[in-house]
Protein backbone atom coordinates (compact mmCIF):
# COMPACT_ATOMS: atom_id res chain seq x y z
CA UNK A 1 0.00 0.00 0.00
CA UNK A 2 0.84 3.47 -0.77
CA UNK A 3 0.04 6.26 0.99
CA UNK A 4 -1.03 9.44 -0.36
CA UNK A 5 -0.78 12.98 0.50
CA UNK A 6 -1.90 16.25 -0.70
CA UNK A 7 -0.16 19.51 -1.79
CA UNK A 8 -1.51 22.18 -0.65
CA UNK A 9 -1.74 26.08 -1.21
CA UNK A 10 -0.60 28.10 1.37
CA UNK A 11 -2.21 30.93 0.05
CA UNK A 12 -5.06 32.34 -1.86
CA UNK A 13 -5.12 32.90 -5.65
CA UNK A 14 -5.44 31.82 -9.23
CA UNK A 15 -3.85 28.47 -9.78
CA UNK A 16 -1.51 28.05 -12.92
CA UNK A 17 -0.41 24.37 -14.28
CA UNK A 18 2.01 25.76 -16.80
CA UNK A 19 4.71 28.92 -16.49
CA UNK A 20 3.48 30.60 -19.39
CA UNK A 21 0.37 29.77 -21.93
CA UNK A 22 2.77 28.27 -24.79
CA UNK A 23 5.00 26.00 -22.95
CA UNK A 24 4.57 22.83 -21.36
CA UNK A 25 2.83 21.95 -17.92
CA UNK A 26 4.55 21.38 -15.04
CA UNK A 27 3.83 18.04 -14.22
CA UNK A 28 1.35 15.07 -15.96
CA UNK A 29 -0.58 13.08 -13.63
CA UNK A 30 1.93 10.10 -13.43
CA UNK A 31 4.75 11.87 -13.10
CA UNK A 32 7.57 11.07 -10.88
CA UNK A 33 8.07 14.58 -8.37
CA UNK A 34 11.37 14.93 -6.26
CA UNK A 35 10.60 16.75 -3.05
CA UNK A 36 10.97 20.68 -3.46
CA UNK A 37 9.96 19.85 -7.31
CA UNK A 38 7.72 22.92 -8.70
CA UNK A 39 4.25 21.44 -9.56
CA UNK A 40 2.70 24.80 -10.28
CA UNK A 41 1.85 28.71 -9.67
CA UNK A 42 0.03 30.36 -7.70
CA UNK A 43 -0.78 34.21 -8.99
CA UNK A 44 -1.72 36.83 -6.11
CA UNK A 45 -1.02 40.22 -5.48
CA UNK A 46 0.75 40.52 -9.12
CA UNK A 47 3.22 37.98 -8.05
CA UNK A 48 3.72 34.12 -9.01
CA UNK A 49 4.60 31.98 -6.34
CA UNK A 50 5.55 28.90 -6.82
CA UNK A 51 3.76 25.58 -5.52
CA UNK A 52 6.33 22.46 -4.66
CA UNK A 53 5.37 18.84 -3.97
CA UNK A 54 6.77 18.12 0.37
CA UNK A 55 8.07 15.06 -0.17
CA UNK A 56 8.78 12.79 -3.66
CA UNK A 57 6.31 10.57 -5.01
CA UNK A 58 3.84 10.08 -8.25
CA UNK A 59 1.37 12.13 -9.27
CA UNK A 60 -2.31 10.58 -8.83
CA UNK A 61 -4.51 13.28 -9.09
CA UNK A 62 -5.00 17.19 -9.91
CA UNK A 63 -7.79 18.71 -7.37
CA UNK A 64 -7.73 22.04 -9.31
CA UNK A 65 -7.89 23.49 -12.94
CA UNK A 66 -5.39 25.19 -14.45
CA UNK A 67 -6.75 28.81 -13.79
CA UNK A 68 -9.13 27.88 -11.04
CA UNK A 69 -9.67 29.55 -7.73
CA UNK A 70 -8.13 28.59 -4.82
CA UNK A 71 -8.22 29.62 -1.04
CA UNK A 72 -5.83 29.62 1.56
CA UNK A 73 -4.57 25.54 2.27
CA UNK A 74 -6.55 24.08 -0.51
CA UNK A 75 -5.89 20.84 -2.13
CA UNK A 76 -4.43 21.05 -5.23
CA UNK A 77 -3.35 17.69 -6.06
CA UNK A 78 -2.82 14.37 -4.95
CA UNK A 79 1.00 12.56 -4.36
CA UNK A 80 1.51 8.68 -3.72
CA UNK B 1 18.87 40.63 16.41
CA UNK B 2 16.07 38.96 13.67
CA UNK B 3 17.50 36.65 11.33
CA UNK B 4 15.73 36.10 8.63
CA UNK B 5 15.18 32.67 6.50
CA UNK B 6 11.90 33.01 4.89
CA UNK B 7 10.63 36.12 3.92
CA UNK B 8 6.93 34.48 3.48
CA UNK B 9 5.57 36.09 0.21
CA UNK B 10 5.29 39.47 1.28
CA UNK B 11 6.43 40.78 4.87
CA UNK B 12 7.38 44.56 5.18
CA UNK B 13 8.93 45.85 8.36
CA UNK B 14 5.69 49.00 8.96
CA UNK B 15 4.28 51.72 11.63
CA UNK B 16 1.37 53.91 11.77
CA UNK B 17 2.69 55.15 8.90
CA UNK B 18 4.39 58.23 7.17
CA UNK B 19 1.82 60.63 7.93
CA UNK B 20 2.42 64.38 6.50
CA UNK B 21 3.41 63.99 3.27
CA UNK B 22 0.61 63.52 0.98
CA UNK B 23 0.28 67.17 -0.71
CA UNK B 24 3.86 65.77 -2.20
CA UNK B 25 2.31 62.44 -3.42
CA UNK B 26 3.58 60.10 -0.67
CA UNK B 27 1.06 57.70 0.87
CA UNK B 28 1.36 57.20 4.14
CA UNK B 29 2.17 53.44 4.13
CA UNK B 30 2.16 51.97 7.33
CA UNK B 31 0.65 49.03 8.73
CA UNK B 32 -2.69 47.65 6.52
CA UNK B 33 -4.40 46.79 9.46
CA UNK B 34 -3.43 49.32 12.43
CA UNK B 35 -5.68 47.93 15.08
CA UNK B 36 -3.50 44.52 14.90
CA UNK B 37 -0.44 46.12 14.83
CA UNK B 38 -0.75 48.24 17.55
CA UNK B 39 -2.63 45.64 19.68
CA UNK B 40 0.99 43.58 19.03
CA UNK B 41 2.63 46.65 20.38
CA UNK B 42 0.68 46.61 23.53
CA UNK B 43 1.35 43.02 24.18
CA UNK B 44 4.92 43.68 24.50
CA UNK B 45 4.94 46.85 26.33
CA UNK B 46 6.10 49.17 22.88
CA UNK B 47 4.09 52.55 21.95
CA UNK B 48 1.93 51.69 19.10
CA UNK B 49 3.70 53.47 16.85
CA UNK B 50 7.17 51.00 16.84
CA UNK B 51 8.13 49.15 13.73
CA UNK B 52 6.47 45.43 13.22
CA UNK B 53 6.76 42.97 10.62
CA UNK B 54 3.31 42.58 8.60
CA UNK B 55 3.41 39.38 6.84
CA UNK B 56 1.07 38.68 3.99
CA UNK B 57 -0.62 35.37 3.78
CA UNK B 58 2.59 33.67 4.26
CA UNK B 59 4.29 34.51 7.41
CA UNK B 60 8.42 34.43 8.09
CA UNK B 61 11.03 31.61 9.77
CA UNK B 62 13.59 33.50 11.43
CA UNK B 63 16.20 32.85 14.21
CA UNK B 64 16.05 34.92 17.24
CA UNK B 65 19.81 36.01 17.87
CA UNK B 66 18.50 37.40 21.52
CA UNK B 67 16.60 37.30 24.40
CA UNK B 68 13.64 39.08 23.22
CA UNK B 69 9.44 39.44 23.79
CA UNK B 70 6.98 38.97 21.01
CA UNK B 71 3.56 39.10 20.69
CA UNK B 72 2.03 38.39 17.08
CA UNK B 73 -1.68 39.97 16.01
CA UNK B 74 -3.74 39.49 13.13
CA UNK B 75 -4.55 36.89 10.43
CA UNK B 76 -4.19 33.33 12.53
CA UNK B 77 -0.74 31.85 10.64
CA UNK B 78 -0.41 29.13 13.36
CA UNK B 79 3.18 30.67 15.05
CA UNK B 80 5.34 28.61 17.20
CA UNK B 81 8.70 28.84 18.36
CA UNK B 82 11.24 25.89 18.08
CA UNK B 83 8.15 23.58 16.70
CA UNK B 84 5.76 24.25 19.35
CA UNK B 85 2.87 26.35 18.85
CA UNK B 86 2.70 29.36 20.71
CA UNK B 87 -0.89 32.11 20.97
CA UNK B 88 -1.69 34.49 18.90
CA UNK B 89 -2.72 37.93 20.51
CA UNK B 90 -0.44 36.57 22.95
CA UNK B 91 2.89 38.19 24.75
CA UNK B 92 5.83 35.53 24.39
CA UNK B 93 9.61 35.32 25.53
CA UNK B 94 11.92 33.65 23.75
CA UNK B 95 15.11 33.34 23.84
CA UNK B 96 18.73 33.56 22.02
CA UNK B 97 18.82 30.62 19.05
CA UNK B 98 15.09 29.62 19.40
CA UNK B 99 13.38 29.66 15.69
CA UNK B 100 10.34 31.40 15.11
CA UNK B 101 8.16 29.83 12.19
CA UNK B 102 5.06 31.79 11.31
CA UNK B 103 3.03 29.35 9.18
CA UNK B 104 0.34 30.63 6.47
CA UNK B 105 -3.01 32.49 6.96
CA UNK B 106 -6.03 30.64 7.94
CA UNK B 107 -7.93 33.20 8.89
CA UNK B 108 -7.57 37.10 7.51
CA UNK B 109 -4.79 37.78 5.16
CA UNK B 110 -2.16 39.99 7.42
CA UNK B 111 -0.56 39.14 10.57
CA UNK B 112 1.70 41.31 12.44
CA UNK B 113 5.20 40.18 14.67
CA UNK B 114 5.57 43.00 18.07
CA UNK B 115 9.12 42.82 19.23
CA UNK B 116 9.86 44.54 22.46
CA UNK B 117 11.79 47.73 21.82
CA UNK B 118 10.54 47.98 18.40
CA UNK B 119 12.04 46.36 15.10
CA UNK B 120 15.45 49.28 14.51
CA UNK B 121 15.50 50.36 11.36
CA UNK B 122 16.05 54.13 10.11
CA UNK B 123 13.25 56.86 10.24
CA UNK B 124 12.63 57.93 6.70
CA UNK B 125 10.92 60.80 6.43
CA UNK B 126 9.00 60.28 9.70
CA UNK B 127 8.72 56.75 9.64
CA UNK B 128 9.91 53.61 9.68
CA UNK B 129 7.29 51.84 7.34
CA UNK B 130 8.72 50.18 3.81
CA UNK B 131 7.03 51.68 0.83
CA UNK B 132 8.28 48.93 -1.61
CA UNK B 133 7.09 51.04 -5.10
CA UNK B 134 9.51 53.96 -4.20
CA UNK B 135 11.72 51.49 -2.66
CA UNK B 136 12.34 53.70 0.91
CA UNK B 137 11.65 52.92 4.76
CA UNK B 138 11.75 49.74 6.54
CA UNK B 139 14.83 47.49 5.87
CA UNK B 140 16.21 48.46 2.73
CA UNK B 141 12.96 49.81 1.23
CA UNK B 142 11.67 46.31 0.42
CA UNK B 143 10.26 43.06 1.75
CA UNK B 144 12.27 40.94 3.95
CA UNK B 145 14.34 37.64 2.14
CA UNK B 146 16.31 35.32 3.72
CA UNK B 147 19.45 36.66 5.21
CA UNK B 148 18.13 39.51 6.54
CA UNK B 149 19.41 40.74 9.58
CA UNK B 150 17.21 43.16 11.48
CA UNK B 151 18.04 45.07 14.80
CA UNK B 152 15.78 45.23 17.99
CA UNK B 153 15.39 48.82 19.41
CA UNK B 154 17.10 49.40 22.86
CA UNK B 155 13.00 50.41 23.87
CA UNK B 156 13.21 54.38 23.11
CA UNK B 157 9.31 53.37 22.13
CA UNK B 158 8.39 51.19 24.95
CA UNK B 159 5.25 52.53 26.84
CA UNK B 160 4.78 54.55 30.05
CA UNK B 161 1.53 53.20 30.34
CA UNK B 162 0.37 53.01 33.91
CA UNK B 163 2.80 55.92 35.14
CA UNK B 164 5.70 53.63 35.59
CA UNK B 165 8.43 52.19 32.84
CA UNK B 166 7.01 48.83 31.25
CA UNK B 167 9.31 46.10 31.91
CA UNK B 168 8.12 43.47 28.85
CA UNK B 169 9.45 40.83 30.73
CA UNK B 170 6.79 41.00 33.12
CA UNK B 171 4.32 40.97 30.43
CA UNK B 172 5.03 37.84 28.95
CA UNK B 173 1.66 35.38 29.81
CA UNK B 174 -0.42 38.19 28.64
CA UNK B 175 -3.48 37.13 26.42
CA UNK B 176 -5.13 39.78 24.98
CA UNK B 177 -9.36 39.19 26.19
CA UNK B 178 -11.52 37.34 23.79
CA UNK B 179 -13.73 40.21 23.53
CA UNK B 180 -10.74 42.46 21.58
CA UNK B 181 -9.68 39.39 19.51
CA UNK B 182 -11.58 39.99 15.98
CA UNK B 183 -12.83 37.13 13.58
CA UNK B 184 -11.68 38.15 10.09
CA UNK B 185 -14.06 35.47 8.53
CA UNK B 186 -16.90 37.37 9.98
CA UNK B 187 -16.14 40.59 8.96
CA UNK B 188 -17.88 40.92 5.31
CA UNK B 189 -19.01 44.31 5.59
CA UNK B 190 -16.94 47.91 5.31
CA UNK B 191 -18.54 51.28 6.24
CA UNK B 192 -18.29 53.47 3.51
CA UNK B 193 -18.86 57.40 3.22
CA UNK B 194 -20.25 58.12 -0.45
CA UNK B 195 -18.16 60.66 -2.25
CA UNK B 196 -16.49 62.98 -3.47
CA UNK B 197 -17.48 62.21 -6.88
CA UNK B 198 -20.53 59.98 -6.31
CA UNK B 199 -22.89 62.39 -8.05
CA UNK B 200 -21.20 61.18 -11.50
CA UNK B 201 -22.79 57.58 -10.61
CA UNK B 202 -26.22 56.94 -11.36
CA UNK B 203 -29.10 55.88 -8.72
CA UNK B 204 -29.07 52.39 -9.75
CA UNK B 205 -25.18 52.26 -9.47
CA UNK B 206 -25.11 53.53 -5.95
CA UNK B 207 -27.92 51.48 -4.89
CA UNK B 208 -25.43 48.40 -6.65
CA UNK B 209 -22.49 49.92 -4.93
CA UNK B 210 -24.14 49.52 -1.93
CA UNK B 211 -26.06 46.05 -2.32
CA UNK B 212 -23.10 43.67 -3.80
CA UNK B 213 -21.26 41.16 -2.63
CA UNK B 214 -17.89 42.71 -4.13
CA UNK B 215 -15.24 39.33 -4.52
CA UNK B 216 -11.86 40.07 -3.62
CA UNK B 217 -9.53 39.71 -6.87
CA UNK B 218 -6.20 38.19 -7.32
CA UNK B 219 -4.84 42.01 -7.74
CA UNK B 220 -5.22 43.12 -3.85
CA UNK B 221 -2.38 44.07 -1.86
CA UNK B 222 -0.67 47.14 -0.54
CA UNK B 223 -1.86 49.42 -2.63
CA UNK B 224 -4.88 48.77 -4.17
CA UNK B 225 -7.71 46.58 -3.71
CA UNK B 226 -9.17 45.34 -7.09
CA UNK B 227 -13.25 44.14 -6.54
CA UNK B 228 -14.82 41.71 -8.94
CA UNK B 229 -18.75 42.09 -9.49
CA UNK B 230 -21.36 44.36 -11.76
CA UNK B 231 -20.90 46.84 -13.72
CA UNK B 232 -21.00 50.44 -12.25
CA UNK B 233 -22.36 52.77 -14.53
CA UNK B 234 -21.80 56.58 -14.57
CA UNK B 235 -24.02 59.36 -15.80
CA UNK B 236 -23.94 60.74 -19.08
CA UNK B 237 -22.18 64.15 -19.46
CA UNK B 238 -20.01 66.48 -21.52
CA UNK B 239 -16.28 66.17 -21.16
CA UNK B 240 -15.46 68.45 -18.75
CA UNK B 241 -12.05 70.61 -19.69
CA UNK B 242 -9.30 68.76 -17.93
CA UNK B 243 -10.83 65.39 -17.69
CA UNK B 244 -10.21 62.45 -19.49
CA UNK B 245 -12.93 60.85 -21.75
CA UNK B 246 -13.86 58.16 -19.88
CA UNK B 247 -17.32 58.74 -18.22
CA UNK B 248 -15.31 57.80 -14.83
CA UNK B 249 -12.85 60.72 -15.14
CA UNK B 250 -13.24 63.78 -13.74
CA UNK B 251 -10.65 66.78 -13.58
CA UNK B 252 -7.97 65.94 -10.90
CA UNK B 253 -8.58 65.63 -7.65
CA UNK B 254 -6.56 64.26 -4.15
CA UNK B 255 -7.76 60.49 -3.38
CA UNK B 256 -8.67 60.05 -0.21
CA UNK B 257 -7.20 56.55 1.69
CA UNK B 258 -9.30 54.20 0.95
CA UNK B 259 -11.12 55.89 -1.70
CA UNK B 260 -13.02 53.86 -4.36
CA UNK B 261 -12.61 54.36 -8.19
CA UNK B 262 -14.16 52.89 -10.87
CA UNK B 263 -12.12 52.79 -13.82
CA UNK B 264 -13.69 49.56 -14.55
CA UNK B 265 -14.50 47.56 -11.84
CA UNK B 266 -13.88 49.05 -8.10
CA UNK B 267 -10.53 49.44 -6.80
CA UNK B 268 -10.43 50.54 -2.79
CA UNK B 269 -7.31 52.75 -2.20
CA UNK B 270 -4.91 51.37 0.09
CA UNK B 271 -1.90 52.18 2.19
CA UNK B 272 0.60 52.45 -0.16
CA UNK B 273 -1.93 53.93 -3.16
CA UNK B 274 -1.12 56.95 -5.64
CA UNK B 275 -2.18 59.96 -3.60
CA UNK B 276 -4.62 61.77 -6.44
CA UNK B 277 -5.58 61.31 -10.47
CA UNK B 278 -8.15 61.64 -12.48
CA UNK B 279 -10.67 59.21 -11.53
CA UNK B 280 -14.11 59.41 -9.71
CA UNK B 281 -14.31 58.74 -6.25
CA UNK B 282 -17.49 57.13 -5.61
CA UNK B 283 -16.89 56.22 -2.00
CA UNK B 284 -14.46 55.97 1.11
CA UNK B 285 -13.86 53.40 3.05
CA UNK B 286 -13.57 54.52 6.96
CA UNK B 287 -10.58 54.56 8.69
CA UNK B 288 -11.52 51.99 11.11
CA UNK B 289 -12.82 49.60 8.66
CA UNK B 290 -9.90 49.76 6.15
CA UNK B 291 -7.63 47.01 8.31
CA UNK B 292 -11.24 44.63 8.53
CA UNK B 293 -11.06 45.29 4.21
CA UNK B 294 -7.12 44.49 4.50
CA UNK B 295 -7.94 41.14 6.00
CA UNK B 296 -10.16 40.07 3.59
CA UNK B 297 -8.87 37.23 1.55
CA UNK B 298 -8.68 37.07 -2.48
CA UNK B 299 -11.86 35.40 -3.49
CA UNK B 300 -13.47 36.19 0.06
CA UNK B 301 -16.87 38.73 -0.33
CA UNK B 302 -17.43 42.15 1.21
CA UNK B 303 -19.99 44.32 0.97
CA UNK B 304 -20.36 48.14 1.50
CA UNK B 305 -22.41 49.79 4.39
CA UNK B 306 -23.27 53.38 3.15
CA UNK B 307 -22.75 55.43 6.67
CA UNK B 308 -22.54 59.67 7.04
CA UNK B 309 -19.60 61.37 8.15
CA UNK B 310 -20.36 61.42 11.83
CA UNK B 311 -20.79 58.13 12.42
CA UNK B 312 -17.54 57.34 10.47
CA UNK B 313 -15.94 59.80 13.16
CA UNK B 314 -17.75 58.50 15.78
CA UNK B 315 -16.21 54.76 14.77
CA UNK B 316 -12.91 56.26 14.75
CA UNK B 317 -13.56 57.26 18.50
CA UNK B 318 -14.67 54.33 19.77
CA UNK B 319 -11.73 52.38 18.17
CA UNK B 320 -9.31 54.73 20.39
CA UNK B 321 -11.71 54.43 23.40
CA UNK B 322 -10.91 50.31 23.10
CA UNK B 323 -7.26 50.71 21.96
CA UNK B 324 -7.22 52.84 25.38
CA UNK B 325 -8.91 50.45 27.02
CA UNK B 326 -6.48 46.87 25.59
CA UNK B 327 -3.64 49.56 26.94
CA UNK B 328 -4.58 49.99 30.23
CA UNK B 329 -5.46 46.47 30.77
CA UNK B 330 -2.39 45.19 29.22
CA UNK B 331 -0.22 47.25 31.83
CA UNK B 332 -2.68 46.07 34.24
CA UNK B 333 -1.60 42.94 33.93
CA UNK B 334 1.88 43.45 35.53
Amino acid sequence: MSETTTINSPMPGVFYRRPDPDEERFVEVGDQVEEGERIGLVEVMKNFHDIEAPEAGTVVEFLVENEGEIEADQAIARLE
Amino acid sequence: MIEIHEGGISSTVQDLGRSGNYHIGMPPSGAMDSYAHTVANYLVGNEADAATIEMTYQGITATVREDAVIAVTGADMSPSVNGDPIGMWETVAVEAGDELAISFATDGARAYLAVAGGIDVPNVMGSQSTYTLVGIGGHEGRGLEDGDRLAIGNGDGVSSAGGETASPEELVGTELAEEYVPDYAEEDSVRIVLGLTDYRLTDDAKETLCDTEWKVSPEADRTGYRLEGPDIEFKEREQPFGAGPNPSNVVDLGYPVGSIQVPQKPIVLMQDAVTGGGYATVGTVISVDRGLLAQRQTHKTVAFDAVDVEAAISAREQQTERLEAIEAEIAGER
